[in-house]
């Protein structure tokens, strides 16, 4: 269903995905993880066709996004690891503007919408300003956001980033529902091993924009001889920390916030 | 289709949510109106011109049109920011309607901008020289609003964050208006300047809603419909380009 060869992706000097492989099968829940800054993200925005690659071939679904961006993007859908809502609309308006940019029937997006907005608990709160939402409520809002269309393939980047453990929960369970009835792919990226240890029926381990070690959770376990993913992650991965290159957001933030007189 | 509409539907509601903005964007052309145009009115008299305000204020509309069109093609840079952008960007439709959406959002803020200054303008002295041409400037200032918001977005593919914006106000903004021909009459000017006035897109835009709105008109209402909407069309088509190869 995802299938990448060779795939590699250069900012200038710095490789930040290199030339990495990997195959998803369809209806399997893959997990890609790996430290900050190791090359996650930039591989999810290649698969997405937000971002070239320099080098490599992907395949989503038997076609290439290269060629066929819009065939591409009418087969997948996804959580992206920052915020993408507009902030100046009703959290309403979001999910309004979502299905009819992914031609949700009317019929369906009505009652979709409601039901989605009444999971993630919004629904009382779905006509106000989604810039008085706090950073929790944005989150749940998104990942509503994600699941309005039903696409055959499911992008989360780090999904669950911030959640309290009841919707991290629901939301797994919302996943795992979706991936039994509809046969939907699931990838995604997590820092939270347990999670990816529960949910996952196999994992990539990503470092310096290099895979590392894949398969089943239990089959990396055994190869580390380790008790937890957790600990055969680090001993991957190594203890030392990460630092992921800063963008230009935070000086934005804080410009944005001076523009706006409150 | 309704990829367009729910995206010119979407700058549209922000738009009238933002009230402050609204009221804010009004001061200027008000101050524009009142300083210059009573400022320079006796003088403007005395060299046989007539009424400066009646000569200022079509200028002034074309003016909040710009400003207001480049800004709302530019705001696109706080989308990028703020992560909206790649929302619209991963969507199955062609990037190409997304842009036109924008772009018509942005280009009907502009519209009401400028007929809410056209309103003042009438408030503070402003005489309507024909009410069948009226219809005719709602023309221009639609080409106008269309064409600079064009701009704005080609110019927001383009960019990263703001930190080129200080250049395009200053390099762009600044000079389309001021050589415009909105502040002084492109009659007997300098050589030099006449050809740059000649070159400015908003020199058209200007002399069109003079002829729609006073009657009198420098380069002549077809040569301005005309030349507007070419140059609207290239932009647009050059925009398309870029949009559609922004990364994220």
């Amino acid at each position: 269903m995802i299938k990448a060869t060779n795939l590699t992706k250069k900012f200038g000097d710095f490789t930040a995905v290199d030339n990495i492989s990997f195959n998803v099968e369809k209806a399997e829940i893959f997990g890609f993880l790996g430290p900050n800054g190791a090359g996650k993200s930039t591989t999810i925005k290649m698969l997405t066709t937000l971002l070239h690659p320099t080098s490599g071939e992907i395949e989503i679904d038997g076609i290439n996004p290269r060629h066929h961006q819009n065939k591409v993007r009418a087969s997948f859908g996804i959580v992206f690891q920052d915020p993408s809502l507009d902030d100046e609309l009703t959290a309403y308006e979001n999910m309004q503007f979502h299905a009819v940019l992914y031609k949700v029937p009317k019929n369906v997006r009505i009652n979709r919408i409601e039901e989605l907005l009444k999971y993630v608990e919004l629904w009382e709160k779905k006509n106000e300003l989604v810039k008085n939402y706090s950073g929790g409520m944005k989150r749940r809002l998104e990942i509503a956001r994600g699941f309005l269309h039903h696409p055959k393939i499911i992008f989360l980047d780090e999904p669950t980033l911030g959640l309290d453990p009841q919707t991290r929960n629901y939301m797994w369970s919302y996943v795992q529902n979706l991936n039994k009835q509809e046969q939907t792919t699931i990838f995604f990226t997590t820092h939270y091993m347990e999670e990816a240890d529960k949910n996952a029926s196999r994992i990539a381990i990503i470092d310096h924009g290099k895979i590392i070690a894949s398969g089943t959770p239990a089959q990396l376990k055994e190869q580390t001889n380790k008790e937890s993913l957790e600990d055969t992650f680090l001993e991957l991965t190594g203890h030392a920390i990460r630092e992921e290159e800063a963008s230009g957001l935070d000086k934005m933030r804080r410009m944005r916030n001076a523009f706006r007189r409150k | 289709m309704s990829t367009i509409y729910i995206l010119w539907l979407r700058q549209l509601k922000r738009y009238i949510r933002s009230r402050s903005r609204i009221i804010g964007s009004l001061g200027q052309p008000i101050l524009f109106l009142v300083a210059l145009g009573f400022g320079f009115g006796p003088i403007y008299q005395r060299a046989g011109q007539g009424s400066y305000i009646e000569f200022l204020a079509p200028g002034i509309i074309a003016m909040s049109i710009l400003f207001t069109a480049i800004f709302s093609g530019i705001n696109m840079i706080w989308d990028r920011q703020f992560g909206f952008l790649k929302e619209t960007l991963v969507a199955p439709v062609s990037r190409i309607n997304i842009m036109f959406g924008r772009i018509l959002g942005g280009a009907t803020e502009a519209l009401f901008q400028g007929i809410l200054v056209l309103i003042i303008s009438i408030i503070i002295g402003f005489h309507i020289h024909s009410y069948t041409l009226l219809a005719m400037s709602l023309l221009f200032m639609a080409l106008i609003s269309l064409f600079f918001t064009a701009l704005g977005t080609a110019i927001a593919s383009m960019l990263q964050d703001f930190q080129g914006f200080q250049l395009i106000m200053n390099f762009i903004v600044m000079p389309v208006f001021f050589l415009s021909g909105a502040l002084f009459p492109l009659n007997g000017l300098p050589k030099a300047l006449t050809v740059v006035a000649d070159l400015d897109p908003l020199s058209y835009g200007v002399d069109g809603l003079h002829f729609a709105l006073t009657g009198a008109s420098h380069f002549g209402a077809g040569i301005d419909i005309m030349v507007l909407s070419v140059l609207t069309f290239i932009l647009l088509v050059i925009g398309s380009y870029l949009f559609s190869k922004i990364e994220v």
